[in-house]
């Protein structure tokens, strides 16, 4: 779960993480205030994307008036393809100096892994591998304040200005730790006046932790309608802009049919790995989510392996039987009986078969026949 | 010949009286795995499937020594489990569970690292040695003893993998899958280099898929240290970047982990790639 800037920053606020002063608004209209009381401002939209900046995301302004005309642009544009809901007005800060730092987890060393650089401010991406500060941490002892100060010393960093930045590792890894983030950053972490204070801030939590999450995380749901349904469902679920609906049990099978979709010629509508389950409730449900988004056919992919399969064509019969489905429906059946359940599909008009080559290749052929239908009617309406 | 898994490994099911541990351990019992004991907190003194069920892991071991213990506990307690096996001494733990928290699994890495413990998994079928034992919750009936090892990071593509290699008369020496997840055990150098000792295995198939760098760092191993012949099939090449297929660890981040990488790191060591997955049985065959 991506959490929005002005979500993490008040996460650092309360833990002792110097941060803006600030304050988010909806409305332009309500920024007046603030901006004669604070002068100079940066006004940025929310946004769950990086690259805000360069694609006009944070405005300045300098006067009440100004501050309320561009936060009230700002709200009313797409940034990035998303919209702003939201705006952080913050007080303008005069930038001495900025650093780059996150800690997020390396899954090759399954471990937490700091990165500091002295080119902060910019995308990371872009930052030589020279110059880029990356320390492995030791989750049994943590990060400790000697490991913080040689960061802060290979960094280049004196006086009050390391002290703090130090400090603040020790906090920022405290809220890696406590909050189960997978990634918390700061872009730039800046010094200014001798002083830091993280002037961006992106935090993203494990998703698997929502029973134990801090008090003061809040719930950020990007995802769409049929992929909340799905995840109640306990089925792992994406939806992406093909045309052809699939549904298969494993996440590799799963992928390897939307790869076979994308080399037969056509394109997938989304990701939907429905587990071992062969119950009919389930496959009802997980078929509701599938035809909700209108694919032109639909392709399931199943390996019975302890799921038996004549009873998965059996629960397919029924929910077929028991739901208006108007599009192309081609099955894959194979592993434990799958004898017995591609004859009991065929029976019941469904295009069964035991190798996963024939089973795309039809569906493909489908929806292509599908659209040069679609065309003849078209042309036929043309000519009358 | 075999790795990790052989017919002598003594093995402990924590989680025994769920459904998923009853209906395995029986289902590891008929494959022939010896399973000495069960660990189900508040349940000590009941039998699964004949299989006595203790309080702690460490009763279980005063009783009988076992070797490798099996996980099926929730995602929420898998920690204080896998902490509890290590520290009584399991060498070889298999975690099915799917979900674990990301700092759960870093701390659990942590401790197998200390303690010299080889972890499978978490969010994995498991590790079979056909016809000898299995330590999971594969289907027993698509397997066949053989030269070949087969390593993955998803399930029922292996199962399909193996399903193919089996119906082409090709067995398998060990089947594993490494789980799904961002952080894991083993990894697949891990295996390969298991594999390439074993005399019991004469060809590799690794089954992989988009994200992370696991294949991008075996293709390396294979190519500065390996001199059986690897197959391999990737998942994943019409994923789109950022989203998360399935898999915690399937995801395109930042650029990286794609399925281009993953091809072109593997072709520059000398694996060969099936394109398409029903080309694995053929490529193997040639290489055997």
């Amino acid at each position: 779960m991506k959490l929005f800037e002005y979500m993490a920053k008040e996460i650092f606020r309360n833990n002792g993480i110097p941060v803006p002063n600030g304050r988010v608004f909806s409305q332009a209209g309500d920024l007046a205030e603030f901006v004669s009381q604070n002068g100079a401002v940066a006004i940025k939209s929310q946004i769950l994307s990086g690259g805000r900046g360069k694609a006009g995301g944070i405005k300045f302004a300098t006067t009440p008036e100004e501050a309320v005309a561009k936060a009230g642009e700002l709200l009313a544009a797409d940034i990035k393809g998303l919209k702003v809901d939201k705006v952080l007005v913050e007080e303008k800060i005069a930038i001495d100096q900025e650093i780059y730092l996150a800690i997020t987890v390396d899954g090759t060393r399954r471990k937490p892994v700091l990165l500091a650089s002295m080119a902060g401010g910019v995308d990371i991406e872009q930052v030589p591998e020279e110059k880029l500060i990356k320390r492995l941490i030791d989750v049994s002892i943590g990060l400790n304040p000697y490991a913080a100060r040689e960061i802060t010393r290979q960094l280049g960093l004196t006086g009050s200005a390391a002290k703090e930045a130090a400090d603040l590792m020790l906090k920022l890894y405290n809220v890696f730790r406590t909050y189960d983030a997978e990634l918390v950053e700061i872009n730039p972490l800046v010094i200014a006046k001798g002083h830091v204070l993280a002037a961006d801030a992106k935090m993203t939590i494990d998703d698997e932790c929502a029973y134990r999450y801090q008090p003061d995380v809040p719930i950020v749901d990007e995802r769409t309608e049929a992929e909340r349904k799905a995840r109640d469902l306990g089925i792992s679920y994406v939806e992406l802009d093909g045309e052809i609906g699939v549904m298969a049990n494993g996440a590799g099978i799963t992928m390897a049919t939307l790869d076979l979709i994308q080399e037969f010629g056509s394109s997938p509508r989304n990701f939907m790995d429905a587990g071992g389950g062969s119950g009919e409730e389930a496959t009802a449900k997980a078929l509701e989510i599938l035809l909700e988004t209108k694919p032109k056919a639909l392709l399931i992919n199943i390996f019975g392996g302890i799921t038996r399969c004549d009873d998965v064509a059996r629960a397919f019969v029924k929910v077929k039987n028991s739901m208006e489905i108007n599009i192309p429906v081609v099955i894959r059946l194979v592993g434990t009986n799958e004898e017995a359940g591609i004859s009991i599909l065929r029976e019941n008009g469904i295009d069964s078969y035991k190798k996963i080559d024939e089973a795309v290749s039809k569906v493909v052929a489908l929806v292509k026949n599908e659209d040069s239908a679609a065309v003849v009617a078209a042309g036929d309406a043309v000519k009358a | 010949m075999a790795i990790i898994l052989d017919d002598k490994i003594k093995i402990i099911v924590q989680g025994i009286t769920g459904n998923q541990g009853q209906f395995h351990t029986g289902q590891m019992l008929a494959y022939g795995s010896t399973i000495v004991g069960g660990v189900s907190p508040g349940k000590a003194g009941q039998e699964v499937q004949g299989v006595p069920v203790y309080e702690t892991v460490e009763e279980a071991m005063q009783v009988q020594t076992a070797d490798a213990s099996v996980i099926f506990v929730p995602a929420k307690l898998v920690k204080d489990a896998s902490l509890e096996a290590m520290e009584a001494g399991i060498k070889t733990l298999v975690i099915i569970t799917e979900h674990v928290p990301l700092h759960d699994a870093m701390e659990i890495m942590d401790y197998a690292e200390k303690k010299q413990v080889g972890i499978i998994g978490p969010n994995t079928y498991g590790i079979i040695s056909p016809g000898k034992s299995k330590i999971g919750i594969m289907p027993n009936s698509i397997f066949r003893p053989g030269p070949v090892g087969v390593v993955a990071r998803s399930g029922t593509l292996s199962y399909e993998i193996v399903f193919q290699l089996s119906s082409a008369g090709i067995g398998q020496s060990t089947v594993l899958g490494l789980g799904g997840d961002r952080i894991v055990g083993y990894s697949f150098i891990d295996i390969l280099e298991k594999f390439e000792s074993d005399p019991g295995t004469q060809a590799v198939v690794m089954v992989g898929e988009i994200g992370g760098n696991a294949e991008e760092e075996a293709a390396q191993y294979i190519r500065e240290r390996m001199s059986k012949a690897v197959v391999a099939f990737l998942a994943g090449k019409s994923a789109p970047p950022g989203k998360r297929m399935g898999h915690a660890g399937a995801i395109i981040e930042r650029g990286k982990g794609t399925f281009e990488s993953k091809v072109a790191a593997l072709s520059a060591a000398g694996v060969q790639v099936a394109s398409l997955p029903w080309e694995v049985g053929e490529m193997v065959k040639r290489a055997l």
